[in-house]
């Protein structure tokens, strides 16, 4: 559904990505592991179209995202949800309205349609409750749930997670594995998630990319990348402090530094 | 030399790129006139700035007009011409103080509501997620808050004037005993409809324009941190105010200089 | 706050701005909303208006009666020409009546003042008052250079 083919972004004369290639298949969850730094949210954001790679490209269904019309790249967006991490819930409107958001702008759709479909959509994430909530009323895992909500409110084909387990308590977590699993399953969507915490994202993800310094380091379905031989790969999922990643930051020696006395 | 010449340039490309980019984003937003459902975002935008804005410009006015009575008339009735007070005190205010110290103030006031309340939005991603969701968020985000602020100010202004008109007048003659016929008809003799309103309320709505913008811009181009936020919060205030001193002089220049 | 408070302020925050609006128009700049009441115009000539200018009032006997319409210039005697626009309808004023430029306390507005006649026949819309009954501005600094050369002249 997405194939993207030499992608390289440079960024201040640093690559962010180099030479990147990877399929996201239509109809499975994909995932992308990486460290924080790596470009993940930059990557989702090429995919959406709101940054152009300098070379290579970005195929949906064999078309070119950035090479898209204005009116065929937010018709493409409106086939899209994508789940930030800061969830974005819109301050100043309430729970509802924010799920409703999409639907207001994208269908001409009855008031009361409307309002059936956004809470099912809250049903689904199971916050029909919170409707007339506010969203600095929420809690982290209840925003990012009811931003889920928003992002499927539209039944797009293609749901993009921007690191959905990142600083929630193990119960969100557990709800949103699960939610993700079988949204997925009962949109019929292809998703691609894209996170740094492994476990999390292996036990639902189908096919698993590893990057790292900007290209593919590994690639393969869970198992596979859990027994993967490649020692940057292993130091990325056991999390180990040393090893082809060094800790420290290239620096002078630590040792001639603390030598050197100040000059005044 | 070369470095600071590079600098220079480098600078200067920085700064024209952004009031490029400044440009393009003014003329896209309010070329987008509000209709159908995004009314009630303009709206919500009016209560916002400008009916939140009434309360501090109805104290100011009072006080400005109220002080500027008093000086008028201390100086004045040494020559025995308190009747030039209610004259003195609307010219002042319609021409000059009622525009400029509404500025002031929404620039104050609102300017910096806009412009932090846009920088957060960026700051938590909702303009790129709702950019994500093919709605364009100088649409639905910036374009109503530039609608209601070019509405707010003249309205503002007016509001303004007949505020410190008043307080002029408990002063000058509730408190000091002028007359009050004096007080009104030196006023009607003087003021002009075009010359001295009229163009009182274009100055107001020429600074709505600017205010409006750098606003607006400087939230919509903030550093999404919450640093960012606070550095653009600043701007917008020092700007505006800056830059609604130097357009009174000019436009005062123009519309009531003699050349 | 719900949608309903919001048009409620907003609305009552547009009414206000257009009440002071109406407000400045009516009573600050002394616009007349009343356009359908008679008025006529009678013209005199001045040797000086200095200070006077349109809408100033006209009065009589220290009561508003009219406004300055208009100020010319006649080139061939120059005198200043000046239209008053008198409320009410023609055959108020004799054709005797009088003219002269005050001012409202030392410094204040230019106004002109109308002395009453005692002919029988009245003034007729675009009349002019009679030649010799107008006395033109005084000008403060004409009075006291006279007044300087007479005392330097002693």
């Amino acid at each position: 559904m997405i194939e993207i083919k030499g992608l390289s972004f440079k960024r201040d004369s640093r690559f962010i990505f180099q030479n990147l290639e990877m399929t996201v298949a239509q109809g499975k969850i994909t995932a992308i592991l990486g460290p924080s730094g790596s470009g993940k949210t930059t990557l989702l954001r090429m995919i959406g179209g709101q940054l152009k790679p300098q070379y290579g490209f970005l195929k949906y269904k064999g078309k070119d995202i950035a090479s898209m019309s204005r009116s065929e790249l937010f018709g493409f967006r409106k086939n899209l949800g994508m789940l930030f991490q800061s969830s974005a819930l819109f301050t100043d409107l309430n729970v509802f309205e924010n799920v409703a958001f999409p639907l207001r702008r994208h269908t001409n759709l009855s008031r009361q349609a409307i309002r059936d479909l956004v809470l099912m959509k809250l049903n689904a994430v199971g916050l029909r409750g919170a409707a007339s909530l506010e969203p600095s009323q929420l809690s982290g895992g209840m925003a990012r749930r009811v931003a889920l909500a928003r992002a499927i409110a539209l039944d797009p084909h293609l749901l993009l997670y921007d690191e959905p387990f990142t600083g929630q308590d193990p119960i969100s977590m557990g709800i949103l594995i699960s939610l993700i699993k079988s949204l997925s399953g009962t949109l019929n969507a292809t998703s691609l998630i894209v996170s740094h915490d492994v476990m999390e994202t292996l036990t639902i993800a189908d096919y698993v990319y590893v990057i790292f310094d900007g290209s593919v380091i590994g690639e393969g379905t869970p198992r596979e990348i859990l027994d993967s031989s490649s020692p940057k790969v292993q130091q990325f999922i056991n999390g180990t402090r040393n090893g082809p990643v060094p800790f420290h930051l290239d620096a002078e020696d630590l040792e001639k530094q603390l030598m050197v006395v100040e000059k005044n | 030399m070369i470095a600071l010449l590079d600098r220079l340039g480098v600078w200067a490309l920085n700064y024209l790129s952004r009031l490029g980019r400044a440009t393009s984003m003014w003329f896209t937003s309010v070329a987008h006139i509000p209709h159908g459902q995004d009314m009630h975002l303009v709206l919500n935008q009016l209560h916002h700035v400008g009916v939140r804005s009434v309360l501090i410009i109805v104290l100011s006015a009072f006080s400005i007009g109220a002080v500027i009575a008093l000086q008028f008339h201390t100086q004045l009735s040494r020559f025995g011409a308190e009747d030039a007070v209610g004259l003195g005190l609307t010219l002042t205010l319609l021409r000059e103080l009622g525009p400029v110290v509404t500025g002031l103030l929404f620039a104050g006031r609102a300017g910096s509501a806009i412009t932090a309340e846009i920088g957060l939005m960026k700051t938590t991603e909702q303009l790129s997620s709702m950019e994500m969701m093919g709605v364009d968020p100088l649409y639905r985000i910036v374009a109503p808050r530039l609608w209601a602020g070019i509405i707010s100010m003249p309205l503002l202004t007016i509001i303004f004037n007949v505020v410190g008109i008043f307080g002029g007048f408990i002063v000058a003659v509730q408190w000091l005993g002028s007359d009050p016929g004096g007080f009104w008809s030196g006023m009607q003799a003087g003021v002009e409809l075009w010359n001295d309103i009229g163009k009182g309320l274009l100055k107001s709505l020429l600074f709505a324009l600017v205010i409006t913008w750098i606003a607006v811009f400087q939230g919509y181009d903030t550093e999404p941190t919450a640093e960012g936020v606070g550095l653009a919060t600043t701007r917008t205030v020092v700007l505006s105010s800056v830059v609604v001193l130097a357009m009174d002089f000019f436009l005062t220049l123009i519309m009531y200089g003699d050349f | 706050m719900g949608t309903r408070a919001i048009e409620i302020s907003v609305g009552a925050f547009v009414l206000s701005a257009i009440l002071a609006l109406a407000f400045l128009v009516i009573k600050v700049s002394g616009i007349s909303l009343d356009t359908s009441s008679q008025v006529h115009t009678v013209i005199a000539r001045f040797d000086d208006v200095s200070g006077l200018r349109e809408r100033s009032k006209v009065t009589m006997a220290g009561v508003t009666i009219g406004r300055v319409a208009d100020l010319e210039i006649d080139l061939e005697y120059g005198q200043a020409i000046v239209y008053m626009e008198i409320d009410g309808p023609p055959g108020s004023l004799t054709i005797d009546t009088g003219a002269q430029i005050l001012t409202e306390g030392v410094l204040g507005a230019r106004y002109i003042s109308l002395l009453p006649g005692a002919d029988i026949d009245f003034l007729q819309d675009g009349d002019f008052l009679m030649e010799g009954n107008t006395q033109g501005a005084f000008v403060l600094e004409n009075l006291i250079g006279d007044l300087v050369t007479r005392l330097g002249g002693e």
